[in-house]
């Protein structure tokens, strides 16, 4: 059993991590990093076999690729809370010889970053790569993948959906980050994806769908539901619903937090609501 | 001379890939009896990934492929291997330093009767732009076939460009294939040609008639683009003080570009380029497209005269 108090502890000191990153800069995509943070630490600290001694190749381990490049807050503070680098590593983000760069690269040799993020589309091409290599190595682990629903309208996720289930790779599982806002809107004004589980159904993907995308237990239950549905011939869909800004009230329920950093004194009121648990870096 | 396509010699070279070297993969865009990949699929099913018409999702496949150490050889026509998937390369290969081959076919204006859609004369350009990307074309079947070879053991991005009909074979069929080494194919006083891909033979052609009106004309294969063999080409052009540049490509972002840019720092000489001038090409046989852009052993002979006036 998940200790949720422990991860809720993480959450909230992920939320000051990303907060103050982006601050910091003036840049960097609050909003998204917010609404996946208890995905991602759900993920990374109780679904996921990982190693924190970094090794691209991963043998024997599961993997996770960050399709939506621009939530990076998140994801750097969530490996540098596992293991993976030092924590004191984030006050560089965004910064002039940074490896935190402001997507995720593999080129400054950042542990725990296997495949370069941020120019939309391409990570369940990635993954589905990633997961054929495992089945060729006899490797049993799973390849996970995060996808922003506006990045959905890209039309190089069709592809892969369209592959993935036509050619069996089911030793993958791909969520959605459906908080149905991206940066210029909402998703339903932009471009609707109209039913997207049954678009994604009629792909020939299981699908499961979380209400509770902001809900530890819910996340880490449906993961390990993903989990036992795997390797059935079929890639598992994940519709999370996640409320983006989440945990700092000020950023949710509007898409404007997407991609704006706040000011110092939002920055207050946002660490207000997210008391330092850990310690901060 | 035996008539053979360079197509059909990264086939033999990616078969042999295939027989001695178990991390090798190729993925296929629908087009494999084109690419001549028959033989591996038929050695190798559990390795080869035929991909759909989806030429961006095979790109990102085979990325991610490296990781757990495969070696992916992607293939389907030059066209659809760059400008199609130009991001998916620049983000999911290159710029992640991933370890894949991009084996692009039909490359150029002899591709012939499909016309210019499917004529790529842009594709070496665009994939030497990207930092540390290997860029190799090669002149004929045994070197295309060495060349396919090689670069399974060069660790880091490549594109292997050649092409569709049926050139003279006129390389040795035991040669090494080196990255980045020029090849002297004919030594001469008066001019330097460089020439790269199908140009090669028609630059050797040219270099016979040139001789025979008294002109002594070097002959040099650059069938890697980048990195450039620089020594080799300074050292050529401190002897012949003028230069010819051959390709079937733009002239703008070639091979011809590339050792302008060089002279041009090290030792400004006077140069002229035979290749595709700003425009998009058409339907007919390959032969005759080559003729009527001027991108022949015709045009190498004509560019040679006129820079030696410039000396």
């Amino acid at each position: 059993m998940p200790n949720i108090t422990k991860l809720n502890n993480l959450v909230k000191q992920i939320r000051r991590d990303i907060v103050r990153m982006v601050h910091a800069n003036s840049s960097g995509h609050p909003g998204g990093s917010l609404g996946c943070t208890e995905y991602l630490t759900a993920l990374y600290f109780d679904v996921m076999n990982h190693n924190t001694d970094f090794i691209m190749d991963a043998k024997g381990e599961d993997v996770f690729f960050l399709s939506n490049g621009h939530i990076s807050p998140v994801f750097y503070s969530v490996l540098a809370r596992c293991g993976y680098f030092d924590v004191a590593e984030l006050a560089t983000f965004r910064k002039l010889d940074s490896r935190l760069q402001g997507h995720p690269t593999t080129h400054e040799g950042l542990e725990g970053i296997r495949m370069a993020s941020g120019s939309l589309g391409q990570g369940l091409s990635n993954a589905i790569g990633a997961a054929l290599t495992k089945k060729l190595n006899n490797d049993d682990s799973i390849v996970y993948t995060l996808h922003g629903d506006g990045e959905l309208q890209e039309g190089q996720c069709w592809e892969a959906f369209m592959y993935a289930s036509g050619k069996n790779v089911d030793n993958l599982i791909a969520t959605i980050d459906y908080n149905k806002k991206q940066i210029d809107g909402s998703l339903d004004d932009v471009l609707p994806l109209g039913n997207l589980t049954a678009k994604l159904e009629a792909f020939d993907w299981l699908v499961l769908e979380e209400k509770e995308g902001n809900n530890l237990e819910a996340i880490i239950k449906t993961l390990n539901k993903a989990k036992e549905l795997s390797g059935q011939g079929k890639p598992v869909a994940i519709i999370l619903h996640t409320e983006m800004g989440n945990g700092v009230d000020y950023m949710m329920g509007t898409h404007k937090w997407h991609g704006s950093a706040p000011n110092d004194e939002q920055l207050l009121n946002a660490l207000s609501q997210n008391p330092e648990t850990l310690g901060d870096y | 001379m035996e008539m053979k396509d360079t197509r059909s010699g990264f086939g033999a070279g990616l078969t042999e890939l295939g027989r001695k070297n178990p991390d090798v993969v190729a993925l296929c865009a629908d087009l494999t009896g084109s690419l001549k990949m028959n033989d591996f699929q038929d050695e190798n099913p559990e390795r080869f990934f035929q991909i759909g018409i989806a030429e961006a999702n095979m790109i990102g496949i085979a990325a991610g492929m490296t990781i757990g150490g495969k070696i992916p050889f992607t293939g389907t026509f030059a066209n659809f291997s760059t400008s199609r998937v130009y991001d998916q390369i620049r983000q999911s290969v290159a710029y992640s330093g991933k370890n894949v081959k991009i084996c692009a076919s039909h490359a150029g204006i002899t591709l012939g009767e499909d016309g210019a859609t499917h004529q790529v004369l842009e594709d070496i350009g665009m994939m030497k732009m990207l930092p540390h990307m290997v860029v190799i074309n090669t002149c004929d079947y045994n070197q295309t076939k060495a060349a396919t070879i090689a670069i399974a053991d060069y660790i880091g991005p490549v594109y292997l460009r050649f092409g569709r009909p049926k050139v003279p074979n006129f390389t040795s069929s035991d040669q090494k294939f080196e990255i980045g080494k020029a090849l002297h194919l004919k030594e001469g006083n008066d001019v330097t040609i460089f020439a790269t891909g199908h140009l090669v033979w028609e630059a050797l052609e040219a270099a016979k008639t040139l001789e025979s009106e008294g002109i002594s004309a070097e002959v040099i294969n650059l069938h890697t683009i980048k990195p450039l063999d620089n020594d080799a080409i300074l050292k050529a052009v401190a002897n012949t003080k003028c230069v010819v540049t051959a390709e079937e490509h733009m002239l703008n972002g070639g091979l011809g570009d590339s050792i302008a840019q060089l002279l041009s720092r090290k030792n400004p000489t006077p140069i002229e380029m035979v290749g595709m001038d700003d425009c998009f090409g058409e339907s007919g046989p390959p032969m005759k497209l080559m003729e009527k852009y001027g991108i022949d052993r015709n045009a190498i002979v004509d560019s040679a005269k006129k820079v030696i006036t410039r000396k």
